[in-house]
């Protein structure tokens, strides 16, 4: 049963980060997700000063509004300052990350909040968080949660399917027909910190950042247009979850990471698959062409 | 009524001015080229005009009404670039582009929707390139795309934005056919343009611009030698260059 457990929380990622992910790359904004995971340390750190409570509820509201800040800082950086996407998102990750060490230093004495703990979950404890209701378990409080969270993420990508289309592929033109391309930013931006702050702490970083880029770059590879990008993107969500689960079985090794591998594994063979079919084809080609000489 | 009236128009950028004090009017059925030197602020009259970039004084009316009142009549086609050629969507994709609005962004697109699309694509030539990605397309196809975009929209009055540019001969004289259709069938048309030598063949009212209205009237009077000193400064030589150059060998041999 604790295996079903880390499976779901798995694939409950996966397409969480997934469908975020999609616009994400499309914006060239991929690593904002993972800016935003670190960006919002000082938010927790606050929310925990401030209420005296680990109760997950106040740090996630804490988290949530950190990972807007963050996500409003490096958009200002950007438009107002006119500093590179790049360099925005790295003064203000570091910044507010380093700021919130500081905040967890500062009250050490008082405080029992460990930082690998906020910052690298593991998904190898999700089964023990559980949720109980009057006697009945009713499962892992991160299975609520990201399957909480998959219900706005969800109705954002097909409500606001075209409102997210239209911006991020041509923002001069949603401008001109007056969509205005900074609320959907902002609007994405919210769905990111807050599925990001929830996934992270269940599986921990380097799979959400994983999960928010690798699976729609494989699935950019292969689509044409965007639906069949974003079902193929939970498709490769889906199967990096699994697959990723199975092999840390079979190696005994970290479940997190495997998925991770498994995922950028599954981009390595997409894309050899697709210059082999070229090659092939231009071979037929020139065959066809020599044939006819 | 007039179809575009701008008064008092000027607009700032990193707190230098790029625009100072701009009025014109355009009739119903115009085809106006807007055309200047690099910087002259072409772009950031289109996009004040768009409401794109905030005036910082001036007015902006669109058949007597602000910008807000008749968004369903005014089409915008931006500059080729600002558009993700390499974006998972095909030529169809971008053409129904033109059928969101404001507000209705929900729902579905409806059989009007699509066929207004579809008849989109039949006018700019791209039936048969309906289902291909648009990072497959040519520089002018990609720009018809965007012109099939705007022309989905069924406006009254189109912002064109350097529609020309860096296009291959064949879409150029469909861009150009399309526009004479268009100011047949009574729509106004507005486009940013920085070639002098095919403006006096393209259009029937051009302002001519440099940070300020240097002149604005039917080519004749316009492209004359003092506007174009004033616009393009002394080194410009004589406006015969311009009226003695229409037509596709001239254009080969102009200056870009």
């Amino acid at each position: 049963m604790n295996d079903f457990w880390i499976v779901v929380t798995g694939i409950l990622v996966a397409v969480n980060c997934g469908l975020l992910g999609v616009f994400l790359i499309l914006r060239g904004a991929a690593m904002t997700g993972d800016a935003l995971s670190h960006a919002v340390l000082p938010g927790i750190a606050a929310a925990y000063l401030l209420s005296g409570s680990r109760h997950s509820a106040v740090m996630l509201i804490g988290a949530a509004l950190t990972g807007w800040l963050a996500a409003y800082l490096i958009e200002w950086l950007k438009k107002k300052i006119r500093l590179q996407n790049d360099a925005s998102i790295g003064i203000t990750f570091t910044f507010l990350f380093a700021t919130g060490v500081i905040l967890i230093s500062a009250f050490s004495g008082n405080i029992d909040l460990d930082l690998d703990c906020v910052l690298y979950g593991d998904i190898a404890y999700v089964p023990l968080e559980r949720i109980y209701a009057g006697s009945g378990d009713l499962g892992p409080a991160p299975v609520w949660l990201l399957g909480g969270n998959l219900v706005p993420v969800a109705a954002l990508v097909t409500f606001g399917y075209r409102g997210l289309l239209v911006t991020t592929f041509d923002p001069g033109f949603a401008r001109g027909i007056g969509i205005a391309s900074g609320g959907w930013h902002y609007l994405l931006m919210g769905a990111v910190s807050l599925t990001v702050v929830l996934s992270f702490s269940a599986v921990g970083a380097i799979l959400v950042t994983a999960f928010l880029t690798v699976p729609p770059a494989t699935a950019y590879l292969i689509s044409k247009r965007l639906v069949p990008m974003i079902w193929w993107t939970v498709l490769f969500g889906v199967i990096s979850a699994v697959g990723g689960f199975i092999a840390a079985l079979r190696l005994d090794t970290a479940i997190s990471a495997s998925m991770a591998v498994v995922s950028g594994a599954l981009f390595a063979a997409v894309f050899i698959l697709l210059r082999l079919s070229k090659l092939r084809k231009q071979a037929d080609r020139s065959r066809l062409n020599f044939s006819r000489k | 009524m007039k179809a575009l009236e701008v008064t008092g128009l000027s607009a700032a950028y990193d707190g230098t001015g790029v625009l100072d004090d701009i009025s014109f009017t355009l009739d119903r059925g115009a085809l106006a080229g807007i055309i200047g030197p690099n910087g002259s602020g072409k772009t950031t009259l289109l996009k004040s005009i768009m409401g794109i970039v905030k005036p910082a004084s001036g007015e902006v009316r669109l058949f007597g009404e602000p910008l807000n009142a008749v968004r369903d009549k005014v089409s915008y086609v931006p500059q080729r670039q600002s558009g993700d050629w390499d974006f998972p969507a095909t030529v169809i994709d971008v053409a129904r582009m033109g059928r969101y609005k404001k507000g209705k962004l929900f729902g579905r697109l409806s059989a009007e929707d699509k066929k207004a699309a579809e008849e989109a694509l039949e006018k700019t030539g791209l039936t048969e390139l309906r289902n291909r990605q648009i990072s497959a397309l040519s520089g002018g196809q990609q720009q018809r795309v965007f012109i099939a975009r705007a022309l989905a929209q069924a406006a009254e009055i189109y912002f064109m934005d350097e529609p020309f540019a860096g296009i291959d001969a064949a879409s150029e004289a469909a861009i150009a056919g399309l526009l004479g259709e268009m100011r047949d069938a009574g729509k106004t048309v507005v486009l940013v343009h920085h070639d002098l030598h095919t403006a006096a063949g393209y259009f029937n009212s051009i302002a001519l611009l440099n940070r300020r209205l240097v002149a604005f009237g039917p080519p004749k009077e316009v492209l004359n030698t003092t506007h174009l000193r004033a616009a393009y400064g002394v080194r410009f030589g004589t406006s015969a260059d311009i009226f003695g150059g229409t037509g596709p060998e001239a254009e080969k041999a102009g200056d870009r």
